[in-house]
């Protein structure tokens, strides 16, 4: 069996998967059912500053968007941090954090961006045996309008000043949560690192309007006849998360910082997928908001079973290992080809590969050979572009092909070349540079 | 309380029972289960479905319109191809045809539900009265057609659309041939078929002369001298002889005569039956009977066909329907002799068959099956008269590829044309097909326009 114990900057849990800051996370009750459940960390939903709480609307909080099968693709979100009193939260996250000493509970907080107010609520959560702290400078929606969450997060020394101000007035571990809402993701993270954070979390949600009501002509979700842009989740926003979390993970200036992957985690596989691209755990949301806390049990046997199947022993086996492999566009290999290849005994003939191919692409895929419908690649024609493997509904029908060095492309009539060779060095490049004699 | 009295009688069963029985084979979709039945069909390219289907019906498009909650649309999509598109929704073997071809067969061994998503498409624009098409200017050219079963209404349709005034002649008290006399009542409850004709005649232009029978009130002489052009939509009359000893005894009875009786009996409590049941043929005719002969209270009820399983014309579909009706399927046996007791119908005699060199053989051995009740689906017969010198090969009617007959402006399809396929669909193709090929002749007996300076 492979240990699936975590250490996230010295914060202990007996896996990898942490409830993320929000709705499923506001108060106890929901907390310990996700424990019970087999959660290994929580991050509370997100603590305002003391006095009267923030107040949410009474209308709908959320909208979605769908897949085949009516399957929750994306959700987006309007709702606030949490709208119960400061004191009740800290006192039941004390209790919760007694009750389950091996589960790893943070505190996310969001206070407006003085020095005084982180001050003053620091000591408050250090009180309960919270074992850290999340700054919560992603909320894209309503909180930003008051000058925090993303507000805060996007203007990179504001960070740095917030992260500062934390680790000098908490023993505790501070972890920053970035917002994807920037151009360079890399930005932020190298501020919250110049302050001094323990690791990032990111991503948080994404400035979205989810849809829009062609009855009333309103954005989705209606409260009143008006909507307002809110914070995009779910498995739609996993590619975009990733990303994210390889820039952070492969830049020079931050390599090797802890990094908390969120955004659309769903199945194990997709964890896994965060893990290898330098993440050293991960949050979850909307899978738990989808089908309920009881999805931890796939993702924790999912991860372990592939870690046995392959021989990790532990997180630290996995976690980074893909990092090296993103790379710039630029130092891809131009001789690497492959071509695809339809596997006709699992082809079920719906002509999807053909005719993406034929109105989109490379017209390389038949329609008809001797007149009898048959899907099949032209090796002169196919460029090895993969839409037709995207575009079938079979997996593992139409794979891609790698022609090993030395044979030859149909497509121009030339051998493989068994070198490597970028754009760097390519003679169309006009910045080229010349290989050294 | 119902009866097992021997003898062929009415009241078998409780009356709440026949509602039971004859309610809707398939029930209709609902809005959820369309959805999520839609959400399946992969949208193919140059879509196998499509191709299977006698009417073209554009089934990706017309599911995907489903799916993006666009009914309306979908209905029209359907409607372009067919306008019978409700019934053939109800009746067609889709097993044999569009679900048959469908490429989840192959990914799952289980199609998409075309069939059932055409009805849900169909029904709601039928509801809400949705009209699609008006009818061009008239042209003042006038086509009569005969038969207003699926073929004669899919041809005035057409034919209306085009600007064209139509009367359509029918021998019958109502429209809609198999549609509203043919088919099991389980596959088109709720006066279904007439409501269809309604919204199908609701196009205008259309005038239908009931009662009026080829060959006793007109001949097609008479229609071809009255009107621009004239379309055969006749339907099968004649019924297959068994030519054995007691066939006309009480007690033989055409299982088309049985069928269309359920269909105009309300409660089906009055529709008579035998206590036991014995149906001779190996068709959709055969199975429509038996079932309902099962429904309507028959204790055993059994298939006889002369030939094997693979033989039958009956739908895997269907064989299986009957079967979970409790009909039992005999395959090999013919009928030799009806046996009777005080003159009436009291068993059947029937020889095994065999094939020998291909060719159909007795075996010698029989046996006797107790039966006070015997209907006969072996196929039925192309009878009518008036046809003047109209060109028959094989007792139907000749057709080119347009639906065109020997006659100058005579149109024929459906069951009495040659290669007819029994098929509500494929009636409704050939109807199609011949207004267009109508519409084609007048425009070109049309003088040419004249460019105007």
């Amino acid at each position: 069996m492979a240990d699936l114990r975590n250490n996230f900057v010295g914060i202990k849990s007996p896996n990898p998967f942490w409830l993320a800051s929000a709705p499923p996370t506001d108060k106890a009750y929901n907390v310990e059912r996700a424990f019970k459940a087999g959660w290994g960390g929580v991050v509370w939903k997100t603590l305002g500053e003391e006095g009267p709480p923030v107040v949410n609307v009474n209308g709908p909080r959320y909208g979605a968007i769908w897949g085949a099968d009516r399957r929750l693709l994306g959700l987006n979100n309007i709702e606030l941090i949490t709208d119960r009193d400061l004191y009740v939260n800290l006192r039941e996250m004390k209790q919760v954090k007694m009750n389950w000493p091996d589960r790893a509970l943070i505190a996310s907080i969001m206070v407006p961006c003085e020095e005084q107010a982180w001050k003053s609520i620091l000591p408050l959560v250090e009180e309960t045996g919270a074992d850290g702290i999340e700054l919560n400078f992603g909320c894209p929606h309503g909180m930003s309008e008051r000058g925090m969450g993303a507000a805060v997060g996007q203007v990179p020394e504001y960070i740095e000043m917030v992260v500062r101000w934390c680790k000098q007035y908490t023993r505790m571990p501070v972890i920053t949560k970035l917002t994807p809402n920037i151009t360079d993701v890399r930005k932020p993270a190298r501020a919250a690192k110049a302050g001094g954070t323990d690791a990032v979390s990111l991503i948080n949600t994404i400035n979205s309007i989810v849809s829009v009501d062609l009855d009333n002509f309103a954005p989705n979700p209606t409260v009143g006849g008006k909507g307002t842009h809110g914070g995009y989740c779910g498995p739609a926003v996993k590619p975009i998360a990733l990303n994210m979390v390889a820039e952070i993970a492969r830049d020079p200036e931050t390599y090797g910082l802890p990094i908390s992957g969120i955004g659309g985690i769903t199945t194990w596989r997709d964890a896994a997928e965060f893990l290898v691209l330098g993440a050293g755990n991960v949050q979850v949301c909307t899978a738990a908001m989808t089908y309920g806390f009881k999805i931890v049990e796939e993702m924790i046997s999912g991860l372990s079973d592939w870690m046995d199947a392959k021989g990790h022993r532990n997180l630290d086996d996995i976690t980074g290992r893909a990092v090296q492999n993103v790379t710039d566009w630029q130092y891809l290999n131009l001789n690497y080809i492959a071509k695809a290849k339809i596997d006709q005994d699992s082809c079920i003939k719906c002509g999807r590969c053909h005719i993406a191919c034929e109105d989109t692409s490379h017209q390389a895929i038949t329609q008809f050979v001797n007149g009898v419908r048959h899907f099949e690649v032209m090796e002169d024609e196919c460029v090895g572009c993969n839409l037709c493997v995207n575009v079938c509904p079979v997996e593992n029908c139409i794979t891609m092909e790698e022609l090993p060095a030395g044979t030859m492309d149909q497509r121009t009539g030339k051998p493989v070349d068994p070198n490597y060779a970028n754009w760097t060095t390519h003679p169309n490049n006009p910045m080229a540079r010349q290989a050294a004699e | 309380m119902g009866t097992t009295q021997s003898g062929i009688l009415g009241g078998r069963l409780p009356l709440a029972d026949y509602e039971t029985n004859f309610s809707d084979l398939h029930p209709a979709l609902d809005r959820h289960e369309a959805l999520v039945a839609s959400d399946r069909c992969y949208f193919c390219h140059d879509a196998p479905c499509m191709t299977a289907c006698p009417t073209s019906i554009d089934i990706p498009l017309f599911i995907r319109q489903i799916s993006t909650g666009n009914p309306i649309g979908s209905a029209k999509t359907i409607f372009d191809q067919n306008i019978l598109g409700g019934m053939c929704a109800r009746v067609c073997p889709t097993e044999t045809l569009c679900e048959q071809a469908c490429v989840r067969n192959t990914a799952e061994e289980r199609p998409v539900e075309i069939g059932r998503l055409q009805r849900y498409a169909t029904d709601i624009a039928m509801k809400e009265n949705k009209q699609f098409y008006t009818r061009a200017a008239s042209s003042g050219q006038r086509v009569a057609v005969v038969g207003a079963g699926p073929a004669g209404l899919a041809c005035a349709h057409r034919l209306a659309v085009k600007g064209h005034e139509v009367v359509i002649y029918d021998a019958r008290e109502k429209s809609g041939g198999l549609n509203e006399y043919g088919i099991a009542a389980y596959k088109s409850v709720d006066d279904f078929a007439q409501s269809e004709v309604d919204y199908v005649l609701s196009i205008g232009g259309i005038e239908v002369r009931h009662g009026q029978a080829l060959g006793r009130d007109f001949s097609l002489a008479d229609l071809s001298e009255q009107y621009d052009a004239v379309f055969l939509g006749l339907g099968l009359a004649g019924v297959n002889a068994l030519r054995i000893e007691g066939e006309n005894a009480e007690g033989v009875d055409d299982a088309v005569d049985f069928i269309a009786a359920l269909r105009q009996s309300k409660t089906k409590a009055d529709i008579a039956v035998g206590r036991r049941v014995v149906v001779l043929g190996g068709g959709m005719t055969a199975i429509d009977a038996a079932v309902q002969a099962k429904l309507l209270g028959a204790e055993e009820v059994t298939i006889c066909y002369r030939r094997g399983k693979e033989h039958m014309n009956a739908s895997e579909f269907e064989q299986d329907l009957a079967a979970s009706k409790g009909v039992t399927i005999r395959h090999w046996l013919q009928p030799k002799r009806i046996a009777l007791k005080d003159d009436k119908v009291a068993g059947i005699e029937l020889e095994y068959t065999t094939l020998v060199d291909g060719k159909l053989t007795s075996t010698g051995e029989t046996g006797i099956i107790a039966a006070d009740q015997i209907f006969k689906a072996i196929g039925q017969t192309f009878e009518a008269s008036g046809l003047g010198s109209l060109e028959f090969e094989g007792g139907r009617i000749v057709v080119d590829d347009e639906g065109k007959t020997s006659l100058a402006n005579v149109w024929a399809g459906g069951d009495c044309v040659v290669g007819g396929e029994d098929l509500t669909v494929s009636a409704v193709a050939n109807g199609r097909d011949a207004a267009e090929a109508i519409n084609r002749a007048f425009a070109a007996a049309m003088p040419q326009a004249s460019a105007v300076a």
